[in-house]
C-alpha cells in the first residue's frame, strides 16, 4: 500500500519536472509549445550518449542535460519561437508539431529507432524496506531532486526580483518595457529555464520511461493533462496535479488493472467539467 | 480568393446587407475549378481504357478516396473551429464511433438487406456520432481554448479505451474484421481498384460540403461568426449562444461520424487507429494547414498533407517526417492562415498589379 | 511538375536522383516486384528497420536475379496504422502489380489486408505479426516468423519441469499478448501448475511499475512477461528496478523481452533471464555466424533479432517459390510452391506447414549470458519442430 503511494508520488514528481517548463511557457508567456517534450528528449538522449558511449558519471549528466537543453532552448527561442509570440494559438500548435516531427526524425537518424536504456550507478539501484514500504532508491532520489526544484522554483518566481519582473512582463509587456524591464531578455531566459527543466526531467526519466524518438509525441498528452488539471497560473497547481495524477494512475493500475487506462483521463475530464480553469487556478483579472 | 473579398467590398459599398450576403453565398469560379479537379482526378483513371494516358495525375484512387474522407473529417472541424471558434482535439472520437457503427451495421446486417445498405450505414454512423456529440457538447461551453482542447481530447481518449476494452463488440486492439459492404444503391460493388470507393466518397463529401456551405451562408452561419467574434456581445443582442454552440458541435460530430463510416465501408474494417489521438491531431493539423474558416481549408489541407506524405515517404520511407516538419515550420513562419492564406496573399499581389480588371473576372 | 520543384527545394539533388530512379520502370515482363510494407516511423519503427535490413541482406547475398527475372523490392512505411497498411497494399497490387506482399509488424495490420489479398490472389508473407489466427483469415497468408503460442507452450513445459507451481502473467493487451497468456495458462495447468492472475497492460504504456508491483505482491513462483519487442527495454529496466528476483520470483518470457537488438543496453542485471524463442543471434551454426556478421557490417549499431531473420527468411521463401514456378507470378501457384517448403535458416531448420501455411520450427529455451563482452541469449534446450498449437 505504502509502496504504491511512494511509486505514485515518484511518478508524479517526474511528470511535474517534465511538464513544469510547459507550464511556464504556456501560463506565463501564453505560448502553446507542444514541442516541449523535444527538449526533454534532448536531455534524455544526451544522458544516454554521455553514459553509454563515453562512460561519464550519471551525476554529471544531470547538470549537463539541463544546460544543453537550456542552450538549445535559447537558440530556438531567439531564432524561431520569438517570431511567433504574436501569432495565433493555432499557428503555434502547427509550428510546434512541425518541430516535433523534425526532432523525431533527426533523433531517429542519429540514434536509431530502438529504445535507449541507461544503466544507473549501482548505488542508485536497489530497494530498502521502510515502515513496511518497499522503497526504490532511485525513485527516492527522483523525489528529493524534484522536491528541491519545486521549492527553488517557487522561491525564484514568487520572491526574487527576477520573478516579479517576469510576472510584470507577462501581465503587460508594454508597460513593463516602459518601466525599463528588458522583456525580450526575460522571456528568453524564462524559456531557456523551462527548456532546461524539461531536459533535466528527460535525464531523470531516461531510466524509468526510457527514450525513443517518439518520446515528445508520446508524453505530450501527459504534459497537457498535468497543465490542464493544475491550471496555468501557478507553479503549485501543476505540482499538486502531477502528484494527484501520478498516485491515481499508479494506484488505479495496481488495484484495478483492467480499467487502469481510464483513470487518468477520467480525472481530467471530471476536473475540467467542474473547474474549467484547472483545480488550482488563481482567478485572473485579465 | 481575394477576388471574393474585392467583390464583397464593392457589394457592401453598393447596396444593403442582404445583397452582400447573397453575393457571398454565390458559387465562384475557383470553387467550380476545385470540384472540377476532383472529378477530373477520378475520370483520369478511366483514360487508359480510352486509349491514352494522363501523365500528371497518377493512378492513386485509394489515396484520393482517403483524402476525401479525411477532408470531410477536417471539414467537420472547420465548422466548429473556423466558424464558431471552438477548438476541438477530439474529433477522432466521433470519426471512430461512426466507423464502428457503420462497420457493425455492415457486418451484422448482412442478412437483413436494408441494414447493410451503405447509405443507411452512413446515416447510422452520423446519428450515433451526433448523439455522442450532443451528449458531450455541454463540455465545450465553458473554459478557455486549452480547456476545450483537453476536454475533447479526454473524451476521445476515453472512447479509445472503451473500443479497446469492449472486445466482444469491437474486436479490441485487433480491430473489427469481416465487414462486408453491400453495393452502393444496390448497383455498384466496392472493387479492388477503388473506383466505387472514390466516386462514393466524392459524392458523399460533396453532399456534406454543399450542406455546410448553405449553412455557413445562412443566418445560422452568421450568428456562429458573431459568437466567434465576441460571444459576450452576441449574447447581449439576444443570440442564444449556448444553443448555437451545441447545435454546431452536434452537427460537426454528425459529419465526422459520416466520414468515419465512409472509411469503414471503403476499407472493410474498423480498428482502434480510427479513434486514436493521432487521428484527431492530424485532422486538426490539416485544417490549420489548409487555413481555417473557408470550408475549403480542410479539404485542401488534407489533399496537400497526404500527397506530400505519400510523395516524401516514397523517397525516404524512414525520415519523411523530417521534411513534413520543415514544411509546417516554414508555412507558419512565412504565411498567415495556412495554404488558403498563401493563395490569398498571392492573388492580392496579382490584383495589386492589375487592379481595375480583376473585379470582372468572375 | 509542382512535385519536382518541391523535391528540388526540399531535398536537393540526392533525393531527386532517387525519385528519378524510382519512376524508371524497367521492361515489365522481366521484373518481379515485392512490396515490403514495414513500420518505419512511430513507436514500432525499430521492428521495421530490422525487417528491411534482413530482406536487403538476403538480396545482397543472393543477387536480384531469380529464374530469369529481376527482383525489385519496394519498401513502404505503413506508420503502424491499419487503414494505411490496407491502402498501401491495395496500391502495390493495383498500381505496381507486385507478385508478393510482405512485412506486417502488428496483428491488426495483417488482418486489415486479408480481404484485399484474397480478392486479388496475391500471396502475403508475414514477417512479424504473431497472433495465431492471422493465417486462417486468408488462404494467401504464409508466415515465416512465429506465433506466440508456439513459443509459449515449450516455455510452460520448461517451467512446469523446473518447479514452477504458481505463476502470474503480464502481457500487452492485444492479440499476441492474449494468445501468450492463454497458451501459457492452459499448458501450465495441464502440467499441474496454476496461473494465479493474468494482468494485461495497455499496449502503449509508459509506466509498468504498478503492474509489476501487483505481480510481486501476489508472490508467484514465476512471472511470465510479453510485450512487443520495441517496448521491451523500458519493461526490463523496471523489472530490474523492482527486484523481482530478490523476492524469489523467476522472471520468464518469450524472446521478445530479451530482443537481441536491445539486449546489450539492458545491462548485466538481466543475466540469467530465461526465455523461449525461435531465434538467437548466438545460435551456433555457420550460416548464422555469416548472417550475423554480414548483418552487422551492413547496419552499424544494429544486431539482427528475430524480426531481422524473419525478413531474411521471407525473402528466401519468395525466391524459392519463384524458382519452383519458373518465374511465373500466379499467386495461387506461388502459395502452393511455398507449402511444405523446408530449408535451413540462420535460426535452424524451418518449414512451412502445408495444411496451415504457418511456420514449423525449433523453439529454444535460452538464458541471458555474457559472451565476448556482449550479452546474448544462449540456447540450452530445444523442442524440435513445434507447430502452432492453436491451429485446428
Amino acid at each position: 500500500m505504502l509502496t504504491i503511494l511512494f511509486d505514485g508520488v515518484a511518478y508524479g514528481m517526474l511528470l511535474f519536472v517534465l511538464s513544469v517548463g510547459l507550464c511556464v511557457t504556456l501560463g506565463l508567456m501564453n505560448f502553446i509549445n507542444l514541442a516541449h517534450g523535444a527538449f526533454a528528449m534532448a536531455g534524455g538522449y544526451l544522458t544516454v550518449v554521455m553514459m553509454n558511449w563515453y562512460g561519464i558519471s550519471f551525476y554529471w549528466c544531470l547538470p549537463a542535460a539541463f544546460i544543453v537543453s537550456a542552450v538549445l532552448g535559447v537558440f530556438l527561442e531567439r531564432t524561431l519561437y520569438s517570431r511567433l509570440y504574436d501569432k495565433t494559438h493555432l499557428d503555434q500548435v502547427l509550428f510546434s508539431i512541425g518541430l516535433i516531427f523534425v526532432a523525431t526524425a533527426a533523433v531517429d537518424y542519429v540514434m536509431g529507432a530502438s529504445q535507449q536504456i541507461i544503466n544507473l550507478p549501482a548505488h542508485l539501484n536497489g530497494r530498502f524496506e521502510f515502515l513496511g514500504a518497499s522503497i526504490g532508491v532511485y525513485r527516492l532520489f527522483v523525489i528529493v531532486i524534484c522536491g528541491l526544484l519545486t521549492v527553488a522554483l517557487q522561491f525564484v518566481i514568487g520572491r526574487t526580483r527576477f520573478g516579479s519582473r517576469l510576472r510584470a512582463s507577462v501581465d503587460d509587456g508594454r508597460v513593463a518595457r516602459g518601466l525599463g524591464i528588458d522583456v525580450t531578455f526575460i522571456f528568453a531566459l524564462t524559456f531557456a529555464f523551462g527548456s532546461g527543466l524539461a531536459g533535466l526531467g528527460g535525464a531523470l526519466g531516461a531510466s524509468i520511461l526510457s527514450m525513443d524518438p517518439t518520446f515528445p509525441l508520446k508524453y505530450m498528452i501527459y504534459f497537457l493533462i498535468v497543465i490542464a488539471v493544475g491550471g496555468t497560473t501557478t507553479i503549485t497547481g501543476p505540482f499538486f496535479a502531477s502528484i494527484l495524477l501520478g498516485v491515481a494512475d499508479v494506484a488505479g493500475k495496481y488495484f484495478v488493472p483492467s480499467i487502469g487506462g481510464f483513470i487518468i483521463y477520467s480525472i481530467m475530464v471530471l476536473v475540467l467539467i467542474f473547474k474549467p480553469e484547472g483545480l488550482f487556478a488563481r482567478s485572473t483579472k485579465r | 480568393m481575394s477576388v471574393a473579398s474585392a467583390t464583397d467590398m464593392s457589394a457592401a459599398a453598393a447596396g444593403p446587407a442582404s445583397l452582400r450576403l447573397m453575393s457571398a453565398a454565390r458559387w465562384r469560379w475557383y470553387e467550380f475549378l476545385f470540384w472540377g479537379i476532383a472529378v477530373a482526378c477520378g475520370l483520369s483513371t478511366l483514360a487508359p481504357a480510352l486509349g491514352f494516358t494522363v501523365p500528371v495525375i497518377p493512378t492513386k484512387l485509394m489515396l484520393m478516396s482517403e483524402i476525401l474522407i479525411l477532408g470531410l473529417l477536417a471539414l467537420s472541424i472547420d465548422l466548429t473551429l473556423g466558424y464558431a471558434g471552438l477548438v476541438t482535439l477530439g474529433q477522432g472520437a466521433f470519426f471512430g464511433i461512426g466507423a464502428y457503427t457503420a462497420g457493425l451495421m455492415a457486418k451484422y446486417g448482412a442478412g437483413v438487406a436494408p441494414l447493410s445498405d451503405p447509405l443507411l450505414g452512413l446515416l447510422g454512423a452520423g446519428l450515433a456520432a451526433g448523439v455522442v456529440g450532443f451528449a458531450t457538447s455541454f463540455l465545450v461551453l465553458r473554459g478557455s481554448d486549452l480547456t476545450r482542447l483537453m476536454v475533447t481530447l479526454g473524451v476521445a481518449l476515453i472512447v479509445e479505451e472503451l473500443v479497446n476494452k469492449l472486445k466482444d463488440i469491437t474486436g479490441g486492439t485487433d480491430g473489427l474484421q469481416g465487414v462486408m459492404s453491400s453495393s452502393v444503391l444496390g448497383i455498384w460493388d466496392f472493387d479492388l481498384y477503388g473506383y466505387t470507393a472514390f466516386w462514393y466518397a466524392l459524392g458523399i463529401t460533396f453532399l456534406c460540403f454543399w450542406f455546410c456551405r448553405r449553412l455557413v451562408n445562412s443566418p445560422f452561419g452568421y450568428s456562429l461568426r458573431a459568437i466567434k467574434g465576441n460571444a459576450l456581445r452576441a449574447r447581449a443582442i439576444g443570440m442564444p449562444v449556448n444553443a448555437r454552440l451545441i447545435q454546431v458541435y452536434t452537427l460537426s460530430a454528425f459529419i465526422a461520424g459520416v466520414a468515419g463510416g465512409l472509411l469503414a465501408q471503403t476499407t472493410q474494417f474498423a480498428s482502434p487507429d480510427m479513434v486514436a489521438f493521432h487521428r484527431s491531431a492530424d485532422s486538426l493539423l490539416m485544417v490549420i494547414f489548409g487555413g481555417a474558416g473557408h470550408l475549403y481549408g480542410g479539404l485542401i489541407g488534407a489533399a496537400i498533407f497526404r500527397v506530400m506524405q505519400d510523395f516524401l515517404s516514397n523517397i525516404t520511407p524512414q525520415y519523411w517526417l523530417f521534411w513534413v516538419g520543415i514544411v509546417l515550420i516554414l508555412l507558419v513562419l512565412f504565411v498567415r492562415n495556412g495554404v488558403i492564406g498563401l493563395m490569398m496573399a498571392a492573388s492580392q499581389k496579382y490584383i495589386a498589379k492589375v487592379p481595375p480588371k480583376s473585379g470582372a473576372l468572375k | 511538375m509542382q512535385r519536382r520543384t518541391v523535391v528540388a527545394g526540399l531535398a536537393g539533388s540526392a533525393f531527386a536522383a532517387t525519385f528519378a530512379g524510382g519512376i524508371q520502370i524497367a521492361a515489365a515482363q522481366e521484373v518481379v516486384k515485392i512490396g515490403l510494407i514495414a513500420t518505419l516511423t512511430g513507436p514500432q519503427a525499430a521492428s521495421g528497420r530490422q525487417k528491411v535490413a534482413g530482406a536487403r541482406l538476403f538480396m545482397a547475398q543472393h543477387g536480384n536475379k531469380v529464374a530469369g527475372k529481376t527482383i525489385e523490392l519496394i519498401v513502404k512505411d505503413d506508420t503502424g496504422v491499419a487503414d494505411q497498411t490496407r491502402r498501401i497494399a491495395q496500391e502495390l497490387i493495383v498500381n505496381d502489380k507486385v507478385a508478393f506482399l510482405a512485412g506486417f509488424s502488428l496483428t491488426p495490420l495483417a488482418l486489415a489486408v486479408a480481404p484485399v489479398i484474397t480478392q486479388a490472389k496475391v500471396p502475403a508473407i508475414i514477417m512479424t505479426a504473431g497472433t495465431s489466427v492471422i493465417t486462417e483469415r486468408s488462404p494467401y497468408f504464409v508466415r515465416v516468423s512465429f506465433t506466440l503460442p508456439q513459443q509459449t507452450v515449450p516455455l510452460a513445459e520448461w517451467a512446469a519441469k523446473n518447479g514452477v507451481k504458481t505463476a502470474v502473467s503480464l502481457v500487452s493487451d492485444y492479440g499476441p499478448g492474449i494468445d501468450t497468456q492463454d497458451a501459457f495458462k492452459q499448458r501450465l495447468e495441464e502440467r499441474g501448475g496454476k496461473v494465479v492472475e493474468q494482468i494485461k497492460a495497455p499496449l502503449a504504456n509508459p509506466e509498468f511499475a504498478p503492474f509489476l508491483q501487483r505481480a510481486k505482491d501476489l508472490k508467484p513462483d514465476a512471472l511470465l512477461l510479453f510485450v512487443p519487442a520495441p517496448t521491451a527495454g523500458s519493461l526490463m529496466r523496471q523489472v530490474v528496478d523492482r527486484d523481482l528476483a530478490g523476492a524469489g520470483i523467476k522472471v520468464i518470457g518469450t524472446g521478445d523481452i530479451t530482443d537481441d537488438d536491445q539486449l546489450n543496453s539492458m545491462g548485466d542485471a538481466v543475466i540469467g533471464l530465461i526465455t523461449s524463442h525461435f531465434y538467437s543471434a548466438a545460435h551456433d551454426s555457420p550460416l548464422n555466424k555469416k548472417f550475423v556478421a554480414e548483418f552487422k557490417q551492413a547496419n552499424p549499431n544494429m544486431r539482427p533479432n528475430f524480426i531481422g531473420v524473419s525478413g531474411y527468411d521471407g525473402m528466401y521463401a519468395m525466391y524459392e517459390a519463384l524458382k519452383k514456378t519458373d518465374g511465373k507470378t500466379d499467386g495461387t501457384a506461388l502459395v502452393e510452391a511455398m507449402k511444405g517448403m523446408k530449408w535451413e535458416s540462420p535460426r535452424g531448420m524451418m518449414s512451412i506447414d502445408p495444411a496451415t501455411r504457418d511456420v514449423i520450427q525449433d523453439v529454444y529455451i535460452r538464458k541471458v549470458e555474457k559472451k565476448d563482452g556482449e550479452l546474448y541469449n544462449i540456447e540450452f534446450d530445444v523442442v524440435k519442430d513445434v507447430k502452432d498449437p492453436l491451429h485446428k
